[in-house]
This record gives structure tokens, sequence and C-alpha cells, in this order.
């Protein structure tokens, strides 16, 4: 096993399938012969050359539908946003045509395509650059959504979100490219749906994915020397569909929750699963939910106040406190 | 269905003619029916029909080949007829019936084959054209010599996402032949009101992509110069601009009150109805008598009977289908 970045494992999933199938091809801006906005496709147009690795103009509605219409007559593109601040510009295609082909047409057009790109806020890039889409995305139907946290990860769900036959949303994270891990070589595929206990524990599960994965890792250390408790860390790694089952094992063992996401709290797939663990295990329950969310702001620019408003290690271990009424 | 025109023989161009005159009625007597249809509310939801525009439908369907993709908007039930899917399908359709092309889910709006390489009907204006330009990537990714026609209303002339992929399929060479049906009203509003051009094939300037506009209300004059069109993009790969001027003579949808245009000027278009004026060649050319298409019209009237009886008769769809095709194992 290797180690390697985030953007390496990347790279080598989109490498390892592009080799593997002809069909596959990237498309987004700078992903050719700049090497990609963060490097992740650092040597594909030379390994495939400029007709599988294609530059694309500042266009995302437009090369996000050109993804769709390739995706309907056969190919499996690759799609990459330079950030998914900038997919939205690509919604219309992505949620009123990708999300919806197959069902429309009475299952006549599968589109097998994977749009991704870094999601969530980075350091001080401000409101229009550090949005958590997640949300936006897990409310439709037609679209599958994954959200890894860790190299392995990446390249695992990134292998089966290429060889999936739906349009499938990756979001990653420009704080998390340069971060390291053992990624296993080769055929190493994980598939998507699956969710992981990341650390096992028995007083309570946090429910985290993404970059903030890695706050909650930090958190968790101090809380367990400070309290003296056992936390266990439940990764969904797939955010649409979700693990549920997972989920449900781990509160009826722990029987206390925090849940843990970068995006805005009203309506988010926090919310979503807060419901679920409420309906299906409510007498497993020993206390309410807690919930730790971007505070409902735009991201300020300000390097303090952007602290102050994204999930943090702090709020992360007050809610910790509250759902075992240590204070 | 023949893929050229054919010009070897005086009866091969008459019986071509009448083949033409067949094909433009049948349209116009299907969506006659449809109306009927909606009207006794056998179906509802949206419902545009493309009375008046029949002779671009069948003219662009003469030059391409079954391989061709084609791929439209909101207003496209006899175009996806032209490109193969049958009739009566289309009419279980528009029924919601599950024997319809898209098995009942689709509705008017959204038309699909992908034996017949129709890639659907769409309903956001405009969006069709980069889904046109990706099925372009792949004839380019292949390797092919196919085209794809996308058909878009004039309103979509002025969607922002058509001009991102007229870009890209300039740039790449790809070759989509974008046809802007200019009915010259989108919905209620009279396109020069919203649109700074006289004419809209003027916008493939911006990309120095080929264009030109067509007399859209006579089927010989599309055939001719679509033909034409269609070759040279089998050649050079280039996208191209084709402005066919035409008119709908029906409303926007069926719930047009069409207070937006004089009754003066509707009945100036009528004057140049496409099935009108080839029917007085056909009797002028000795093709045809005034009783000879009454007779034609007579079995189109029946055959379109026979696509509605089909649709009537037809199974609704199974409530679990409400579940299935959102994934694709």
């Amino acid at each position: 096993m290797a180690i390697l970045t985030f953007r390496e494992a990347l790279g080598q999933a989109m490498y390892e399938e592009m080799d593997r199938d002809p069909s596959v091809f990237l498309m987004g801006e700078e992903v050719a012969e700049y090497n990609g906005a963060y490097k992740v496709s650092k040597g594909l147009l030379e390994k495939f050359g400029p007709e599988r690795v294609i530059d694309s103009p500042i266009s995302e509605a437009g090369f996000a539908g050109l993804g769709v219409g390739a995706a309907m007559t056969g190919l499996r593109p690759i799609i990459e946003m330079m950030t998914w601040n900038f997919g939205i510009q690509g919604f219309d295609q992505i949620i009123n045509h990708a999300a919806k082909m197959l069902y429309m047409s009475g299952g006549q057009f599968p589109i097998p395509m994977v749009i991704r790109g870094p999601n969530g806020a980075a350091h001080m890039l401000s409101s229009q650059h550090s949005q958590s889409v997640d949300p936006f995305l897990t409310n439709v139907p037609g679209l599958k959504v994954v959200c890894p946290a860790t190299p392995a990860d990446g390249k695992g769900l990134l292998k089966a979100a290429i060889r999936d036959n739906n349009p499938v949303c990756f979001l990653e994270s420009e704080m998390m490219y340069g971060m390291k891990g053992e990624v296993p070589d080769g055929e190493f595929i994980i598939p998507l749906g699956v969710g992981e206990i990341k650390k096992t524990g028995k007083d309570v599960t946090i429910i985290t994915w993404g970059k903030i994965y890695h706050k909650v890792v930090k958190a968790v250390e101090q809380i367990e020397k400070e309290l003296g408790l056992s936390v266990e860390i439940l990764d969904p790694r797939t955010l649409l569909p979700l693990d549920e089952n997972l989920i449900f094992q781990s509160v009826r063992k722990t029987h206390r929750v925090v849940i843990v996401e970068e995006a805005w709290g009203f309506a988010s797939v926090g919310a979503q699963i807060s419901d679920r663990i409420h309906k299906e295990c409510f007498d497993d329950l020993d206390a309410p939910v807690e919930r730790v969310s971007t505070d409902f702001v735009p991201i300020p620019y300000n390097e303090a106040l952007e602290h102050e408003v994204l999930p943090n290690e702090d709020k992360i271990i007050k809610a910790v406190r509250r759902v075992i009424y240590a204070d | 269905m023949s893929s050229k025109v054919k010009k070897s023989t005086t009866t091969d161009q008459g019986s071509e003619l009448v083949a033409l005159y067949k094909e433009m009625l049948y349209y116009r007597r299907f969506e006659e029916r449809v109306l009927v249809a909606y009207t006794n509310q056998k179906f509802s939801g949206f419902c545009h029909v493309h009375i008046g525009q029949e002779a671009l439908c069948v003219g662009v369907q003469k030059c391409l080949r079954p391989s061709d993709y084609m791929i439209s908007g909101y207003r496209s039930h006899t175009q996806a007829i032209a490109k193969g899917i049958p009739g009566n399908q289309v009419f279980a359709e528009l029924f919601g019936k599950v024997t319809g092309c898209s098995r009942g889910k689709g509705g008017s709006m959204h038309m699909f084959s992908k034996e017949h390489r129709f890639l659907g009907g769409h309903g956001i204006v405009g969006g069709q054209a980069p889904l046109a330009t990706g099925a372009a990537f792949r004839i380019k990714y292949h390797k092919e010599d196919d085209v794809v026609v996308c058909y878009m209303g004039d309103a979509a002339m002025n969607q922002g996402q058509v001009y991102e992929v007229m870009n890209m399929a300039a740039t790449w060479d790809l070759p989509v032949l974008f046809i802007v049906e200019n009915n010259q009203y989108g919905m209620g509003t009279d396109i020069r009101r919203t649109t700074s051009v006289d004419h809209l094939y003027k916008r493939a300037l911006a990309f120095d992509m080929d264009h030109s506009m067509v007399d859209a209300m006579d089927v010989e004059v599309v055939i001719q110069h679509v033909d034409k069109i269609v070759k040279k993009m089998r050649k050079d790969k280039k996208p191209y601009l084709l402005e066919a001027k035409c008119y709908r003579y029906k409303g926007h949808s069926v719930s047009d009150p069409q207070n937006y245009r004089t009754k003066e000027e509707v009945a100036e278009w009528l004057k140049k109805d496409p099935i009108l004026v080839l029917g007085e060649k056909l009797k002028a050319q000795n093709l045809a008598t005034e009783e000879v298409l009454e007779t034609w019209d007579d079995e189109i009237k029946t055959r379109v009977r026979q696509d509605e009886k089909f649709a009537d008769e037809s199974p609704n769809p199974d409530l679990s289908e409400a579940w299935m095709h959102v994934y694709l194992d």
C-alpha cells in the first residue's frame, strides 16, 4: 500500500479507469495542459491525449450539458468543476437533465457521468467560493452524491462512481488535496451507498463526512482525554443513497448522536439523518440528537469571522458535552 | 423513407412529392386529433402542437439517415414521428400509457427513442443545445460521420447556455445542425420585442459559424437547402446555424388565447400553408385531383384514428412504475 495525497489518489482513480475503459473522458477548466487547477488530473493529458482530456471554456452549464449528451450516446464523462460553487452554473443540466433523463425516457437513457470538484469552504475565499452544496444535490432523485474524507476513500469511491450507470456528484475539498494517507494499489473499489465506522466507540456516535471529518478526529482526541469517553466516528461516505442501516446500528449501540456537517443546517443532510434516527431509533436514544453545521449566514472573508461561523473543534466538543449532559 | 431527393425521373419526382404531401398531411391531422383529444380532456398537462410547421419537420428528415441523432424542445410530437417513432406510440405517450415511447412517464414534452436516436423532447428552453453538443462530441470521439439535428424555438436563442455550446461546437468542430424554428413568437412575446438582431442566424457570426436562413413553409425548398448543409457537415464536421422561418397556426399551447397577433397576420400566413401549397402543385402537375386529395385525407384520418385507438386501448402503467427508472443498477 502506498502513501498518497488525496489529489494523487483521485488522479490514480481516473488514470486507472480511463486506462480500463476507452469510453471514459475528462473535461473541465484547466484539466489538460495546466494539469488541473489543483493538479488532480496531473499526467492524464500526457497519457491519454487531447481527445480524452479536454480543456473547456469557462462555461459550466455548457460543458455539464455536453457531458449529459455524451452520456446519452454511450460515453462515460468525468466533468470537473473547478469548484462546486461554479458547478451551480451547471445545475440546470445536472438537475433538470442528468437526474431525470433515465426516468422521463422510461428507462431508455441512463446517464453514466461523474461531476466532481471541491466543495465547501477552503480558507478566506468569502461567500461565493465557500458553499457546501451537499443539501442542494441530495434533494434530487436520480442523482448520487458522494463525499469522501480520506485518500483511500477518494480512490475507491471515485472508481466506483466512474463505473456507476447514474449521474454521480463527487464532492472534494481544496483543503484535503494535500492530505496524505495509505491507498491500496490497483483495483480498489468502495461501493457507493456503503458507509464506514472510521473509529469504534461505545458512548457517543459522531456522524460526519468530507473534510470536517478531520476536525472531528482532532476534537475526539481531546474529548476522550478530557471526558474519558469512547466516541464512535461514522462516515456515511455516500450521502445519496445513504447507508441508513449502518447509522441505526451505531445509534442502537451508543444511544447518543452528534451530527457534524459543513453545510448550512436548515433542510440539510444532517437534518435528514436526524429525522431518520428519531423515526427509527426513538426508543434507543438517551438524548436528543445534537447537530453542528455552518451558521446560517453567507461565509465571511475575515479569518476570525470565517472560523466563527464554520463548524470547528470547539463547537464539536460542546455538542458532545450537551449530548452526554456534561454541563 | 428515402434518405435523399430522387431526381432521376419525372415519375420518381412525382411520387416523391406525393409522399411529402401525405406525410405533412399526416402530421397535420395527427396534431388536430391531438387537440380534439386534449379539448375532450382525454389527457392533460401542457400540449404544444406543430400545426403550420410541418414542412420543416418533413424536409429535414429527408436529408438524414437513421444513425443521425435528433433532439428537440417541447414542441416535438411530429419530429419524433419523423425520426421513426410510430405515431401510435407518440399518441399513447400523450395519454400517459405504458405503450407510449417513454412508458407514459414523459408526456407531450418528453418523447424519447433510443432505437431511433431521438434524444428527446425537452422542457427547459434551450437546455437541449448542450445535450446535442454532447451527442456531437460522441460522434467526433468515435470518428463517425453522423450529424446531430438540434431543433430549438426562436425564444431559445436568448438562453445563455445555447451560446456556451455554440462556442464549443464551433471551436472543436462538433457537427450539430442547430435549427431555429423561428415561428416569431416566444409564447406570447413577439421575438422583435426581446431580441436585438433582425435575423437570428446572425448570432452565428459571433462564433464564426456557418449559417443561413430558409423558407420553412416550402418542403421542397427545405430539402434542397438542408441536403446541402448535411452533406457539407458530414465532410467538414462543423456546426451550422439554420434559421427556419415558419409560422404556427395555433396558439403556443392549448390554453393560449393569441391576443398578441392579428387575425390578418394569421390569414396572410395561412395562404402559405405548406400543405395547401403543395396540394395545389400536385393538382397543377396532374399528380392528383381534388377527389384524390380527399381520398388521401380520408385514409390519413383513418390512420390517425387508429393511432388514437391504440392509445385509448393501451393500459396505464402499473403504479409500481412510479418508482422504476430512478436509478440504473
